[in-house]
């Protein structure tokens, strides 16, 4: 039966998370984008939010709630309305605990998902994108080999968030001579894997503020319990609860930047009026106000059906696809309302716009 | 908690309206896009006499106001003994689902069905229950009964507040003099010939209040010095008539008006009237999410018999353009369907839904005006062609974005609202 109302608990962590980003995360996004460093003590507040832990079962140390791309996606928009590149950093390791929990085997699931438990911050990663024009996520160039007993990933990763730190990546690979016909697949692999060398900090346009890293694999050896379950259609929801994540993130970037946006115009003063009372002004805020929303639906709509367990990539690709177009239109319509102010980096709208612009391009950042 | 499936009784129903925009309304689409200003009787006949009394379709709303109080009380109580809640809270969620089913089969004919339509939506919102019995109670009969809205005059559009046509008090009986035009189905409830039908309109007790003068006066059909001047040649929803209506020294009774006849010093009782937009603009919201996706159902078979694929999940930069092109139009539609669906589902559950019932009617209204037109172009030479129903598609979708408030109408409402600005502050 239709319903759009959160349930007591979504509203609960919703009103934490919503908190959270206003008092701890928005005040820290500006420096933390200059100086390209989420402060160490943010980083453990977010922790203590539980946001990792929550939904990893008891016996290995965590909340034991369930599991739910619609609370994932609220809670990604409300990070992201904070800040998206501490969004990131906070949820990054979600990247391992989320695929474990659904796909792991119990020797995998043992042997990780009690390091996600303490009581501090532990970092997360996945390596899906590649540094290619032709970049498919679908049918990555990274290859898994079957060899013997174990498998064999080889290839390049990149945008690695947290990269440097972390202990366990998550790496999609196309399969081959797997049996099988070829797909996505995911694996975990530790830090320690001889062939894995961690790459230089990128630097990009936006998430200036979250470590990425290249990855590159060079005959990695993967045990089979380390391959996670599902076969292609486990992968897919993988990658549709990523897609979820992403484009809530995206809906939390452009309202973000429709919020500044409007508050400027409302004390902005030109020919005698707040610019906000120019018809050309308020009507680029009406059409943001009304996007945001859609942009919305469409991620839960999303979300809804992969939590019943149903596939959801058409729903998850068009959500993400329409969040991460309107994302660029809002931010740069919320910069156009600010003017040459909006170029400035007094205010906070080009690093909105620098981070939505990402969005088209982005493939397991995060995940709902 | 977050839900997108209907409920069982919605989904029941909406497979009902289904069949019969399938197997009623696409075969004689063509024919009365073609003989404008002719009506298609035996569909109306027939509409009339599987959705009189129903609970579900065009004369919901009759029917409610009609059923015997004590059978509705049984009713409800069984539902409740049932544990589930009365199909009576999913009425304006019931309301746009159906809508979208009938527009999918076709818009004109959709709006050509008898029942209570606008006028007696207005009449169920504010009448006096001594009103909905006059009024309402008709919807029960034999022959089919239309009512109608009639607001815009030749001199003002959207700007309601400016409307001339005047109520004057005599004796007992309001004087009506004015012109209205694009009245929607304004023939078939103003003429006596077609039906036992009534026209709302809205006139002034006094124009130099403004807004606060305007009240709403139900018109029977026949009463003397109201006359149907002319119904208007238009691009698309030919099967539904838009007429002009003409009073002079009209009389009407008067307890024939809809709320108070007192005029206020404040424009609160005007923006009573405005209320029932959230209602009816969710419906307009709807019957555009209809056309819209007979035109990409369309596009998807014939995509579909060309072998060519809908890739989903697949890199964007492998996209083709047919492919993005269809993408787009689904995701538009599907975003207009949820901010519509939304607008509908707050309005049940008692809440105010003023700027979301703007945000549907803005997003739908615009998006099937493209959908339609791109649907035309993604068809090439076959898409031009009146053999198919695509460009009809195209001409009947527009009117979703002009009329119950054009799409800069209901910006202004939204880009208010979210500034909390007055009417006079942004305008």
């Amino acid at each position: 039966m239709i319903d759009f109302e959160l349930d007591e608990e979504q509203q609960l962590i919703k009103d934490t998370v919503v908190s959270f980003a206003r008092d701890e995360i928005r005040p820290h996004a500006r420096e933390a984008d200059e100086k390209g460093l989420v402060p160490a003590a943010l980083v453990q507040k977010g922790w203590e939010l539980g946001l990792v832990q929550g939904t990893i079962p008891e016996e290995y140390g965590g909340f034991g709630n369930p599991h739910s791309a619609i609370t994932g996606a609220i809670v990604a928009e409300e990070l992201a309305y904070g800040d998206l590149s501490i969004a990131l950093h906070l949820l990054a390791p979600r990247l391992i605990t989320v695929p474990v929990l659904e796909l792991g085997s119990p020797e995998l699931r043992k042997e990780v998902l009690p390091g996600f438990c303490g009581d501090a911050f532990r970092a997360g990663a996945a390596a899906v994108m590649e540094p290619r024009m032709d970049f498919d996520p679908s049918a990555p160039a990274t290859t898994l080999t079957r060899q013997g007993d174990d498998w064999v990933l080889a290839g390049q990763k990149c945008y690695v968030p947290l990269g440097a730190e972390a202990e366990h990546f998550l790496v999609v690979a196309g399969t081959a001579n797997g049996g099988g016909p070829a797909h996505a697949q995911a694996v975990v692999v530790g830090r320690d894997t001889p062939g894995l060398a961690v790459g230089e900090r990128e630097r990009n346009m936006g998430l200036k503020a979250l470590a990425t890293t290249g990855l590159a694999l060079d005959a990695c050896k993967v045990p089979a319990a380390h391959v996670l379950g599902g076969g292609a259609a486990g992968t897919a929801r993988l990658a549709n609860l990523s897609r979820v994540a992403l484009a809530a993130m995206a809906v939390g970037v452009a309202r973000a930047a429709y919020d500044y946006a409007r508050d400027y115009a409302k004390d902005r003063r030109a020919f005698g009026q707040a610019i906000a009372q120019k018809q050309a002004i308020a009507f680029m805020l009406a059409e943001m106000a009304m996007e945001v929303d859609a942009m919305r639906l469409l991620t839960w709509e999303a979300a809804w059906k992969l939590d019943r367990g149903e596939d959801a990539t058409r729903e998850a690709y068009l959500a993400k696809r329409y969040a991460a177009d309107l994302a660029l239109k809002i931010t740069d319509n919320a910069l156009q309302v600010l003017g040459g102010h909006g170029y400035i980096r007094d205010h906070l709208v080009e690093l909105f716009l620098r981070n939505a612009r990402g969005f088209a391009t982005f493939e397991g950042l995060a995940i709902a | 908690m977050i839900d997108f499936e209907l409920s069982p009784a919605l989904s029941e129903m909406r497979d009902r309206m289904r069949m019969m925009a399938e197997y009623m309304m696409r075969p004689i689409a063509r024919e009365y896009d073609e003989r404008e200003h002719e009506k298609p009787w035996e569909f109306i006949n027939t509409t009339w006499q599987l959705s009189k009394g129903a609970s579900v379709g065009p004369n919901a709303e009759a029917a409610e106001v009609t059923a015997d109080a004590a059978e509705k009380a049984a009713a409800k109580q069984a539902e409740r003994a049932a544990g589930q809640g009365s199909a009576n809270a999913e009425r304006n969620l019931r309301t746009v689902v159906a809508v979208e089913e009938l527009s999918w089969g076709d818009a004109g004919l959709y709006l050509a069905i008898p029942g209570p339509g606008l006028g007696g939506a207005a009449v169920l919102a504010v009448g006096t229950p001594e009103q909905k019995k006059r009024f309402l109670g008709r919807f029960k009969g034999d022959k089919p009964v239309w009512s109608a809205m009639a607001i815009t005059e030749p001199g003002c559009g959207s700007d309601s507040a400016q409307i001339q046509t005047t109520a004057v008090r005599d004796g007992d009986h309001w004087v009506l003099n004015g012109t209205k035009i694009f009245c929607t189905s304004g023939l078939m409830a103003g003429d006596p010939k077609n039906s036992n039908g009534f026209i709302v309109v809205w006139a002034t007790l006094d124009r130099s209040a403004g807004r606060a003068g305007i009240k709403s006066f139900i018109v029977d059909a026949g009463t003397p010095g109201m006359t149907v001047a002319k119904c208007e040649d238009k691009l698309g929803i030919r099967a539904s008539d838009t007429a002009t209506l003409i009073f002079e020294d009209c009389r009407i009774p008067l307890d024939n008006i809809l709320g108070s006849p007192e005029v206020p010093t404040t424009s609160e009782g005007f923006k009573g009237v405005m209320v029932t937009f959230d209602a009816t603009r969710p419906i307009v919201a709807a019957s555009a999410l209809g056309v819209g996706r007979a035109a990409l159902d369309y596009v998807r078979e014939e995509l579909g018999k060309q072998g060519i694929p809908i890739r989903y999940g697949i890199a964007p930069g492998k996209l083709t353009a047919i492919e993005r092109d269809f993408m787009d139009m689904e995701a538009q539609l599907q975003a207009a369907r949820l901010l519509t669906w939304r607008a509908a589902w707050m309005m049940d559950h008692g809440q105010r839904n003023n700027l979301e019932a703007s945000m549907a009617k803005a997003k739908a209204g615009q998006v099937v005006t493209w959908v339609t037109q791109k649907a035309v172009e993604m068809l090439g030479p076959l898409g031009y062609s009146r053999e198919l129903l695509l460009e009809k598609w195209m001409r009947d979708a527009k009117i979703n974005d002009i009329f119950e408030g054009t799409q800069q109408i209901n910006m202004m409402i939204i880009a208010r609202r979210i500034l909390g600005y007055s009417s006079k502050e942004l305008s």
